[in-house]
């Protein structure tokens, strides 16, 4: 049983964020973790390989700057077995086409049964790069996955779905989505962490150890989104709290929107 | 000579940093207050790996190295003093001679459930009237057919009652000496629940008060021959090799102690105002921290330097003793000062620079005071 995450780095909100000025991210410029949503792929594949260790093989795999090494090693360091890191000039400021697109072409190099990713980068937020990967390879896919139980060559999965869930199954191969909810991911271990940088390898490729893969499809030059601008939140200010009985609390509030011009 | 860390370490500060934030802090004013023994805490470290981190895979640890252990206390003892020697007596003190001193069974048997965390390890040599002079101890154990038979008190033993597996030194053997009859000690593993083996009252303490500090009991406590560790009669020398390495896990309980305090202090100096203004905009405060800051600096300098010559010299008792005796000071004045900078909020029990001034006295006492430290060095200076 072969099993693949495919993760992102992505810039840790409490850090701030920083921009290039074509309104890409400058992702050298911050400070990085590992997507919770893909943290929690990657928990779910460990967990179908702790139930059977020596039959499951868990690879990361990521596409980002050279520093997403340090994303992969993370991976190891918890209990993955191997490492790929997509790399290369010539595929920056992908949006979510051309990314699923090479990493699609990656996956092609890779035997796989099962493929989870994370629902959705906290990033970019579109939630596209999943499902799009898997059109790409012609697979199955299960998007937001609170819940995965493998048996006989299936996949059954517990699909959130606003008010209710769906139980669906599919057979492998297929790709998963999976939500921050389906579990708790692991700590790394201290013996991981040495492992990761000591045994493990991380499998580095460029565009030219990619097939199938158009250069039509890759780069900020491949890619249909074209960003308009990009800015930081604007931070919310403190906020006013108010004790006071409900009636006088309407007489303020009315009050106050009054004062802004709201109504 | 390179002073930066490697990215296998700065990862493994990073997760125990995080574990520490995460697990740890939320519950040290807790354990305090209550004294209670952080049960729930020494689980999760278990699942974590934080057990056995310097011992060898196939014995169950994490086949990491001194450097990662050490820096595990001292992310721990940032947050939790407590936490920090829990870890550390179990570590330094009970793992680690089984693994220097053990037959393979012993290792097989002691050490492989030590290192996973599922059991938990404590070491026991001073004993009422034995304290820095640990020849006066009293234990005794009597060779008995294919038993030891052991009789006595020792005190002030951290895990104790909680822990699962003891090294206990008792005098087997008395010889003739130049001066007169001179007490040779062995070392011998203990479970808990062996007869005759019992808990005496547990010590109320100014610090780290959720580590569970008490008297054991031996009366008539028989023990199997196998239980004998490493060479009869050799436990003295047994015993103080130990401490070298129980000191360098001490001395990163008091680094990251007196770290802790120094950010608190930090934080605390840039939100509280007199006259106007942050009390941090005041000379006073800012040359006060630097101060913090520098002794702090050395002394994570040299408490690494003894990790790395436990990992790579036979003998490391001097660095040892001087990064005990520094980082043990340093976190006792650093604390204080950091107090001083919370002026009366730093007094009360609503911040945490209280505890961890109460915490760090302990580094200057136990695994050797710093007078023995002193004596170490000194002793190495002048022979």
């Amino acid at each position: 049983m072969k099993i693949v995450v495919c993760i992102k780095q992505v810039p840790d909100t409490a850090g701030g964020v920083q921009f290039n000025p074509d309104g890409t991210l400058n992702r050298a410029a911050m400070l990085t973790i590992m997507n919770p949503d893909d943290k929690a792929g990657l928990e779910a594949a460990l967990r179908i390989k702790d139930a059977d260790p020596d039959n499951v093989e868990v690879t990361a795999l990521t596409m980002g700057l050279p520093k997403a090494d340090d994303v992969l090693r993370e991976a190891m360091a918890m209990g993955a077995d191997k490492g790929v890191l997509i790399t290369d000039r010539v595929l920056g400021g992908a949006d979510t086409w051309a990314t699923s697109s090479t990493i699609a072409a990656g996956l092609r190099n890779i035997d796989y049964d099962l493929i989870i990713t994370g629902r959705q980068a906290i990033d970019g937020d579109t939630a596209q790069v999943g499902p799009q990967i898997a059109e790409h390879l012609g697979l199955p896919v299960i998007s937001y996955a609170e819940d995965i139980k493998l048996e006989d060559g299936y996949v059954t999965v517990k699909r959130q779905y606003e008010d209710r869930y769906h139980m669906l199954k599919a057979k492998l191969p297929c790709l998963i989505t999976a939500l921050a909810e389906l579990n708790e991911p692991r700590y790394m271990s201290p013996g991981g962490i040495f492992d990761a940088y000591d045994e493990k390898e991380v499998t580095v490729w460029g565009r030219n150890d990619l097939k199938d893969l158009d250069d039509a499809n890759i780069g900020l030059a491949g890619s249909p989104t074209k960003i308009a601008k990009a800015s930081d939140k604007v931070r919310k200010g403190a906020g006013e709290t108010v004790n006071l009985d409900p009636k006088e609390s309407v007489d303020y509030i009315m009050g106050k929107l009054l004062e802004k011009h709201v109504i | 000579m390179d002073f930066t860390l490697d990215k296998k370490h700065e990862m493994a500060r990073t997760l125990f940093k995080e574990f520490a934030e995460t697990e740890v802090k939320p519950l040290a004013q807790e354990t305090d207050e209550t004294e209670v023994f952080p049960r729930e805490t020494v689980t999760k470290m278990q699942k974590a790996g934080f057990m056995g981190i310097p011992i060898p895979k196939e014995y169950g640890g994490q086949g990491c190295d001194p450097l990662t252990y050490v820096m595990c206390v001292e992310e721990l003892s940032k947050v939790c003093g407590t936490t920090g020697v829990i870890v550390s007596a179990h570590t330094s003190l009970c793992c680690d001679p089984i693994l220097t001193y053990g037959t393979e069974e012993q290792k097989q048997k002691f050490l492989v459930p030590l290192a996973k965390g599922e059991k938990l390890g404590a070491f026991a040599l001073t004993e009422p009237g034995a304290g820095t002079d640990a020849q006066g101890a009293q234990t005794k154990a009597v060779e008995d057919g294919d038993e030891w038979v052991l009789n006595g008190t020792k005190c002030f033993i951290t895990n104790g009652k909680e822990a699962d597996i003891y090294i206990i030194f008792a005098v087997t053997d008395i010889i003739e000496g130049k001066r007169g009859p001179q007490k040779r000690f062995s070392a011998f593993i203990v479970e808990k629940g062996t007869p005759g083996f019992s808990f005496g009252t547990k010590e109320k303490k100014m610090g780290i008060r959720g580590s569970a500090t008490y008297e054991l009991i031996f009366e008539d406590c028989r023990i199997p021959k196998d239980n004998l560790l490493g060479t009869r009669g050799k436990g003295f020398g047994m015993a103080m090799h130990t401490l070298d390495g129980g000191r360098i896990g001490i001395a990163a309980q008091a680094l990251g102690i007196g770290e802790g305090a120094l950010q608190c202090a930090i934080d605390f100096v840039k939100e509280r105002k007199q006259f106007g203004r942050p009390i941090s905009a005041f000379q006073n405060t800012q040359f006060q921290l630097a101060d913090m800051a520098t002794r702090m600096q050395a002394a994570q300098f040299m408490v690494y330097r003894a990790a790395e010559a436990k990992a790579t010299q036979k003998v490391y008792s001097v660095e040892a003793a001087e990064a005990k005796l520094f980082a043990a000071e340093a976190a006792m004045a650093v604390t204080t000062k950091a107090v001083q900078l919370h002026g009366g909020y730093g007094y009360t029990r609503e911040y945490d620079v209280e505890r961890m001034m109460r915490d760090a006295k302990i580094t200057e006492i136990y695994e050797g005071t710093s007078e023995v430290q002193r004596m170490v060095i000194s002793g190495a200076l002048l022979k």
